[in-house]
């Protein structure tokens, strides 16, 4: 079972959202997507400032085993990124929604919520994986 | 669904993540990977290996036979017990497949091969087999655990009966014998000390529990990978294949040239390669920046060509990313990778990268 806190929400991709109080979006990737990916050793991020297409490639998480992109959720553009991770991409495993957040975008037009899940609906998705 | 070891509920139990590997379910980790293969170099793993195949010869001319199979000559060894690697070739020179050949004498030889080559190697022997009149048993019913790492022995003793006991311990590397049910061989895949102890279907799970008991970590085939490219250990599939011959992927050391008049297959082609000259070079790399070195980048070399890493990854030993790559015959010492379209420096090692618990490799 993983963790899933209520206040986010989710992509297909396995990454959450949270709306910020300023309008931007912080992403990170799932407890889900971390444990899949096993122990992260690297991670590649974007410049701030750089223009997002939605799908597109943000950044590039690698594990012991495995490179794995990570998709922009949104269209936008970088205003933060989590540096810590440079020297220590292991907050992902241990603190995915949390010190293991990735990027923070200020989406270039509204988030429709649509395109994303609840945690209801994402843990629906989970169990529909496992079977 | 795939085929299942004896082991496959208690790597169930201990919650482990299971991938396919050479049509097998098998355990990949069980928590993180980076801990275990730190178990491996600073105490004790276990790894579940029967998947690997197990093939016993016999019959008057094993031995006579082996000589032709195989690259290596296993005429060197002649103590019971006594194990050697080598390449089987085909007759292009092409590696079919690496294993270990084990003596007990000259009419009873046994092979360990690997998982993902089973039909084929077994084809092949079985073809060549018949004109010595040996006979091949694969030994499906036999389970195998590795228990690598530097108190792997000191803790996996008390399983080998007292009678055995003491002989076991004192075995040298590259040895086995027979222990009641076991065979225990000094052997591995991790650059660590440690056995690999074959055993009776039956009694492995009960040996995997007193392991674990004996504070014997699990470990998944992803620390393996992590721990054999560390100890730069050849990886079937990655590292050489049919296509390339032990002297382009670091296996020249198992190929026996003497005594000179004992022809094997593929020894033909691999003198022609020797006599022509200009062979690729199979070396170690070690990323000098941040990042992951990962099978199938592209090297360049300036001015010499470009050359393919065969396996890489990240080093949990080093804390940095590490490859065995083939690159273009020259002198030189440096080299970049292409990274996402992006090129990055890296530095050609002398390898093993890490051996018996030491960093072996300058990363100043």
């Amino acid at each position: 079972m993983s963790e899933m806190p209520g206040d986010l929400e989710y992509t297909k991709e396995h990454e959450w959202l949270r709306r910020e109080d300023d309008g931007s979006v912080t992403v990170g990737i799932t407890d889900h997507a971390q444990a899949a990916l096993g122990d992260l050793v690297y991670v590649e991020l974007p410049e701030i400032d750089q223009e997002l297409d939605a799908e597109g490639e943000m950044a590039v998480v690698e594990s012991v085993k495995a490179a794995s992109d990570v998709y922009a959720p949104i269209a936008g553009v970088v205003v933060a990124v989590n540096d810590e991770l440079a020297d220590d991409p292991e907050r992902i495993n241990t603190d995915p929604y949390g010190d293991g957040w990735i990027v923070r975008i200020k989406p270039s037009e509204a988030l429709d919520s649509a395109d994303l899940m609840s945690p209801d609906e994402y843990q629906a998705m989970l169990d529909e994986l496992d079977d | 669904m795939g085929l299942k070891t004896p082991l496959y509920d208690k790597h169930i139990d201990a919650g482990a993540r299971i991938v396919d590997f050479g049509g097998w379910d098998m355990p990949v980790n069980y928590g993180s990977q980076k801990e275990e293969h730190h178990a491996v170099r600073r105490h004790a793993g276990m790894f579940d290996v029967s998947h690997m195949t197990i093939v016993d010869l016999s019959g008057e001319r094993t031995q006579e036979f082996l000589r032709y199979l195989l690259a290596n000559d296993v005429a060197k060894v002649d103590e019971p017990g006594k194990a050697l690697y080598t390449c089987m070739l085909n007759e292009a020179g092409g590696v079919i497949d690496d294993l270990i050949v084990y003596y007990f004498d000259n009419a009873n030889f046994r092979l360990v091969v690997n998982a993902a080559t089973r039909d084929k190697d077994l084809a092949w022997i079985r073809e060549h087999a018949a004109r010595y009149d040996v006979r091949v048993n694969e030994r499906a019913d036999l389970a195998m655990l590795a228990v690598q790492g530097p108190v792997a022995r000191t803790l996996a003793a008390p399983v080998i009966d007292e009678l055995w006991r003491d002989q076991a311990l004192a075995m040298k590397p590259f040895t086995a014998l027979y222990a009641g049910e076991f065979f225990v061989a000094r052997t591995g895949y991790t650059g660590e000390d440690g056995w690999e102890i074959v055993m009776p279907a039956e009694s492995a799970e009960a040996t995997w529990d007193r392991f674990r008991a004996a504070g014997i970590v699990p470990c998944g085939l992803g620390a393996r990978d992590t721990l054999r490219l560390e100890a730069a250990m050849n990886l079937y599939g990655n590292d050489m294949d049919e296509s390339v011959s032990p002297l382009e992927s670091g296996l020249g050391w198992t190929v026996a040239w003497e005594p000179a008049e004992r022809d094997f297959i593929g020894r033909a082609a691999l003198e022609e390669q020797r006599a022509s000259g200009g062979l690729r070079r199979f070396v170690g790399l070690l990323l000098e920046d941040k990042g992951v070195l990962r099978s199938g980048q592209t090297i360049v070399v300036e001015g010499m060509g470009e050359g393919e890493i065969t396996s890489g990854g990240f080093s949990p030993t080093i804390e940095r990313s590490i490859a065995l790559a083939s690159v273009p015959a020259g002198d030189y010492t440096s080299a970049q990778v292409a990274i996402r379209g992006k090129l990055l420096d890296v530095r050609i090692v002398a390898t093993p990268f890490v051996r018996n618990g030491k960093i072996r490799i300058d990363i100043s």
